[in-house]
C-alpha cells in the first residue's frame, strides 16, 4: 500500500512537504487530480500517480497545465473535488483558463498548488505568483512549514467549497522540497461520481453573462476577505511595539531570530498564511500601537504594498519598510542569517553575525556543471546538427535535459525563455535575419505547447527546421509520462500519439525520423532537410539511458573502451562529446565501463575507428 | 533543545538525500524533532546535492553560512565547495576518496591535493575527521554504501543526540533489504575510521 494511504491517525510521519500536499488532499477526500510535472512541484504528482493505480483515485498526467486545469475545473464544475498542481511558470500557462474559471467558480472544489522557486534553482525565472491574487480575485493560502502544508492542503478544500472558487495553495522550494513530522489524520471517502447541472446562463462566459459574473466574483472576495481576516492561518503573536509582517518560510525565520536574538516580548509579528484577499481589518488592528512595521518576504513587495494600504486607509504614518537598500531584497531565496541581520539592523539591536570560517584561501573547488548523461542520445543529435550547420545557424532552444546542450563543447543553443517558445521564435529569428535557424524541442514539451507554434509557422510560410529530441519521457522532472509515451509496462492502457502524424497533419511535409545514435545517418537527414524550404522536422528518436533501465526487457549493452594501439591522441571524442564517462589517464583517453552505455556515437566519431565495445563484458546499469 | 544544524554535501548517487532521510528517521525514534530540506536540482546529471538537517528546537529548515553544527562531506571537493557553512565551532568529517568532475577527469581543470585542503580547513574549524569512505564501502561488500561509511563517522563524533543503536535500527527497517548486512557493516566500519581519523 502506498505510505500516504496509511489510515493510522495521530501517527506521526516524516513526509516531505509535497508528500504532506498530496496527504493533505488525500485527508480532504480528493478524488481527481492532473498535473504536468514541474520542479519543485513534481513529487505531488507522482503521489497521485503512484495512488491512482491502486485505488479509485483519478490522476492524469495532462499534456500541459492550462489542460490540468480544465479538466480539473470540468470535474469541479460537476461538484467533485479536484486538485492540480504546477511550478510557477505552469501558472502562465494555465492562467488563461484561471482567470475566467473565477468568473464562473465551481460547484465543487478545486484546489491549485502553485509552487514558487526564489533564487531558481531549476527554473528559468523567480516569478512571484502570489500576484496571481490579485489579478484572479482568487484566494491564496501560503504554508510555513511541512505540516502546516498539509493541514492548508486539506483546508483549501473546505475554503472552496464554501466561497465555491479555485483556491491557490502556494508554496516555495523550501517548503516543497523539505522534510518535516505530520500528524496523521483521517482519510475521507472520495466521491468520483458527479453531477452536471446545466445552467448556460451563468456558466457560458460570454460578455452579457460575464458582466453578471464578474460583480458576483466581487463579491466571493469580499465574503473571502472577511474569512482571511478571521482565520487562524493569520495570527498575531506577541504585543511588543515593534511590529513584523511574514509569510510563508520567512515566518520561520523570523521566529528563530527573534529567539536567539531574545528580544521576542518588544515584537509582534503578524504571521499572513492566508494572504489574498490580505487581511486588513486584522492587518489595521495590528497597526495600532505599532511603532514601526518589517515586511519580511521572499520576491516581490506584495506585503509590504498591502501594509502600506491599511496603513493609509487607518490614517497611521509609521514607518513600513520591508525591500530595498540595507533591508531585503528582491532577489532569490532568504536564509535564517539575513533576517536575522536585518531585523537587528532595522530595530537596532545588538547583533553577533555568525562568523564563516576564512575560504577565500582554500584551494578551489573544481567546478561541477551538470551535464548531458553518458548515453544521452541529445548529445548525438546535437553533435550531427552541428557537424551540418556549425555555428552559422541560429539555435533557438527549448525547457527540458536538453538545454544542458547550451554549455560546451556542444554548445547549441542561442535562446530560451519558455515551454514552446523555441518554436515561435525560431520564425521571428529566421524572418528576421534570412539565416538558417534549427529550433530544438523535446517530446514531452512539443506536446505541451509546441504543436500551436508549428501550426503557425507552417501556415505562415516560415522557414527552419525542427528537430524534435525524442527521448520516450519528460527527463528532466523525473521521467513522467506524456501523450507520446506507452504505458503498457504499468498495465495502463495508452495510445501513444505519433509525434510524426501529428506534424504531417499540422502539414508539414518534409518529415525524416532517424536514430541519433545512427550518426552518418543522422547528419545526412539533417542535410537532407537543410535543402528543403519551409518548416521541416526531423525527429530525432532514442530513449533516455536513465528511464530506458527502468522498463522491463531493457538489456544492457556492452560497454566501449579505447584500443591504445590505434588511438592517436586526437581527443575528437572528447572535445566534441563531452560524455561523462571518458576520462584521461596520463594523457590518454580512457572510457569508464561502469558510465558507458554503450551507446556507441564516440565509436563513430573516432577518426582512427579506435573506439570499439568491450567483448562479453556488460555494464552495471 | 538546543538546536543542532547537519550540512550534507554530496555528488548526485552518493546517496545523499537517503543519508539525511535516514537521520532524520533516527532523530524521531530519538524523539528528537527533525526538519530537513534537500536540493537535487540535476542531480542525476552529474551536479552537486545538498541536504540541510536541523534538530531540536526552531522552525526553519535551512542552515546559514557560518551555522552548521556539522559539515558531512561525501566528497572532498563538496566538504571544501561548502566550507563557508562552517564556523569555528563546526565539527567537519568528510571522505577523502574524490569523484571528480567530467572537467577535472577530462583535464579542463584541476583537482587539488585533497590531504594539503583539508588539512588547510582542519585548523579553522573545531574538529575535522576524514577517511576514506569509498574505501571503507568497498572493505563492507558496495561502494553504494558509502552513505553508511559516512553516518557511521557521524554518529561517532558524538555530536549527535541519538545512539548509535537507533542508527543500526533505522538501517535495518528502512534500507533494502538486501543491502541491510553489507550497510551495518559500513556503518560500523565508519565509526571506527572516525574514531582513528582525527586530522585536526
Amino acid at each position: 500500500m502506498h505510505g500516504l494511504l496509511k489510515d493510522s491517525i495521530g501517527e506521526q510521519v516524516l513526509l516531505l512537504g509535497n508528500e504532506a500536499i498530496a496527504r493533505g488532499a488525500l485527508e480532504a477526500g480528493v478524488a481527481f487530480t492532473a498535473a504536468y510535472p514541474g520542479t519543485p512541484s513534481s513529487e505531488i504528482a507522482l503521489q497521485f500517480f503512484q495512488i491512482s493505480q491502486e485505488s479509485d483515485l483519478y490522476f492524469e498526467y495532462s499534456a500541459n497545465e492550462k489542460v490540468a486545469l480544465e479538466v480539473a475545473a470540468g470535474v469541479a464544475m460537476c461538484g467533485l473535488k479536484t486538485m492540480v498542481s504546477m511550478k510557477h511558470v505552469g501558472l502562465n500557462v494555465a492562467s488563461d483558463a484561471l482567470m475566467t474559471l473565477a468568473y464562473t467558480g465551481i460547484t465543487g472544489s478545486l484546489v491549485l498548488v502553485v509552487a514558487d522557486d526564489p533564487f531558481m534553482f531549476s527554473s528559468q525565472n523567480e516569478q512571484d505568483s502570489r500576484w496571481y491574487g490579485k489579478l484572479s480575485g482568487l484566494p491564496i493560502l501560503e504554508p510555513s512549514t511541512v505540516a502546516e502544508a498539509r493541514d492548508m492542503a486539506a483546508y483549501a478544500f473546505e475554503l472552496s467549497e464554501e466561497l465555491k472558487l479555485p483556491v491557490i495553495l502556494r508554496t516555495t522550494t523550501r517548503i516543497n522540497h523539505s522534510s518535516g513530522m505530520v500528524t496523521l489524520g483521517p482519510l475521507r471517502p472520495r466521491i468520483t461520481r458527479g453531477r452536471f447541472e446545466k445552467n448556460p446562463f451563468a456558466y457560458v462566459c460570454i460578455p452579457a453573462v460575464s458582466r453578471n459574473l464578474h460583480p458576483k466574483l466581487l463579491d466571493k472576495m469580499a465574503r473571502a476577505a472577511e474569512i482571511a481576516d478571521n482565520s487562524p492561518w493569520n495570527r498575531i503573536e506577541g504585543d511588543g511595539a515593534w511590529g513584523i509582517v511574514c509569510n510563508g518560510v520567512s515566518y520561520d525565520y523570523v521566529c528563530d531570530a527573534l529567539d536567539e536574538l531574545g528580544v521576542a516580548d518588544r515584537f509582534r509579528v503578524l504571521r499572513v498564511g492566508f494572504s489574498h484577499p490580505f487581511p486588513e481589518q486584522l492587518t489595521r488592528r495590528f497597526l495600532e500601537g505599532c511603532e514601526k512595521v518589517l515586511v519580511v518576504e521572499e520576491g516581490e513587495p506584495c506585503m509590504q504594498e498591502a501594509v502600506r494600504n491599511c496603513a493609509q486607509k487607518s490614517g497611521l504614518t509609521l514607518s513600513i519598510q520591508g525591500k530595498g537598500e540595507r533591508l531585503f531584497s528582491r532577489l532569490y531565496e532568504f536564509d535564517p542569517s539575513l533576517v536575522k541581520k536585518v531585523i537587528a539592523s532595522f530595530f537596532q539591536q545588538p547583533f553577533t553575525p555568525a562568523v564563516p570560517i576564512r575560504t577565500d584561501d582554500l584551494p578551489e573547488a573544481p567546478a561541477r556543471p551538470p551535464n548531458l548523461c553518458p548515453g544521452c542520445p541529445h548529445r548525438a543529435t546535437y553533435v550531427a546538427v552541428r557537424e551540418v550547420f556549425g555555428d552559422e545557424a541560429i539555435y533557438p532552444t527549448d525547457i527540458g535535459c536538453y538545454t544542458l546542450g547550451l554549455l560546451p563543447p556542444l554548445n547549441m543553443g542561442d535562446f530560451l525563455i519558455a515551454m514552446g517558445a523555441g518554436l515561435g521564435t525560431a520564425g521571428g529569428f529566421a524572418r528576421a535575419t534570412g539565416r538558417k535557424v534549427v529550433a530544438f524541442i523535446g517530446d514531452s514539451t512539443f506536446f505541451h505547447s509546441g504543436l500551436s507554434p508549428l501550426a503557425s509557422a507552417v501556415y505562415n510560410q516560415h522557414d527552419f527546421l525542427v528537430v524534435v529530441l525524442d527521448n520516450g519521457t519528460t527527463g528532466m522532472t523525473g521521467h513522467q509520462p506524456h501523450p507520446g509515451v506507452d504505458l503498457g509496462h504499468l498495465n495502463l492502457p495508452r495510445k501513444p500519439i505519433s509525434i510524426e502524424a501529428v506534424v504531417k497533419g499540422l502539414g508539414v511535409e518534409n518529415v525524416l525520423t532517424v536514430n541519433p545514435f545512427h550518426h552518418r545517418k543522422t547528419v545526412e537527414a539533417v542535410q537532407q532537410l537543410a535543402e528543403c524550404p519551409g518548416v521541416s522536422v526531423l525527429v530525432a528518436r532514442a530513449p533516455c539511458p536513465l528511464h530506458e533501465r527502468t522498463l522491463p526487457g531493457f538489456r544492457k549493452r556492452r560497454p566501449l573502451h579505447v584500443k591504445p594501439e590505434r588511438c592517436r591522441n586526437h581527443h575528437a571524442c572528447t572535445t566534441r562529446l563531452a560524455c561523462p564517462a571518458f576520462f584521461l589517464r596520463e594523457g590518454r583517453i580512457e572510457i569508464d565501463a561502469d558510465r558507458c552505455t554503450g551507446c556507441a556515437l564516440c565509436a563513430q566519431i573516432c577518426p582512427e575507428r579506435a573506439i570499439a565495445a568491450t567483448p562479453g563484458k556488460e555494464t552495471d546499469r | 533543545m538546543k538546536t543542532t544544524r547537519i550540512m550534507i554535501v554530496a555528488v548526485g548517487g552518493q546517496g545523499n538525500i537517503l543519508a539525511a532521510r535516514l537521520l532524520g528517521e533516527a532523530a524521531t525514534a530519538a524523539g528528537i524533532t527533525p526538519r530537513m530540506s534537500e536540493f537535487h536540482g540535476m542531480a542525476q546529471r552529474g551536479g552537486v546535492v545538498e541536504s540541510m538537517v536541523l534538530l531540536g528546537d526552531g522552525k526553519g529548515y535551512c542552515i546559514a553560512d557560518g551555522t552548521a553544527d556539522v559539515l558531512l562531506g561525501f566528497e572532498p571537493s563538496e566538504t571544501i565547495r561548502a566550507a563557508k557553512k562552517c564556523g569555528a565551532h563546526t565539527v567537519i568529517v568528510s571522505n577523502t576518496s574524490p569523484q571528480p568532475p567530467f572537467t577535472v577527469a577530462m583535464g579542463k581543470a584541476q583537482y587539488f591535493q585533497v590531504d594539503a585542503a583539508l588539512a588547510a580547513l582542519a585548523g579553522r574549524a573545531k574538529r575535522l575527521v576524514a577517511f576514506d569512505a569509498t574505501a571503507l564501502a568497498l572493505t563492507a561488500g558496495s561502494p553504494l554504501s558509502m552513505n553508511m561509511v559516512m553516518l557511521g563517522g557521524l554518529v561517532q563524533t558524538g555530536i549527535l543526540p541519538i545512539p548509535a543503536d537507533v542508527f543500526r535500527r533505522v538501517i535495518a527497517e528502512k534500507t533494502k533489504a538486501a543491502l541491510v548486512a553489507v550497510n551495518l557493516q559500513a556503518f560500523d566500519l565508519g565509526m571506527r575510521a572516525a574514531e582513528q581519523g582525527a586530522v585536526g
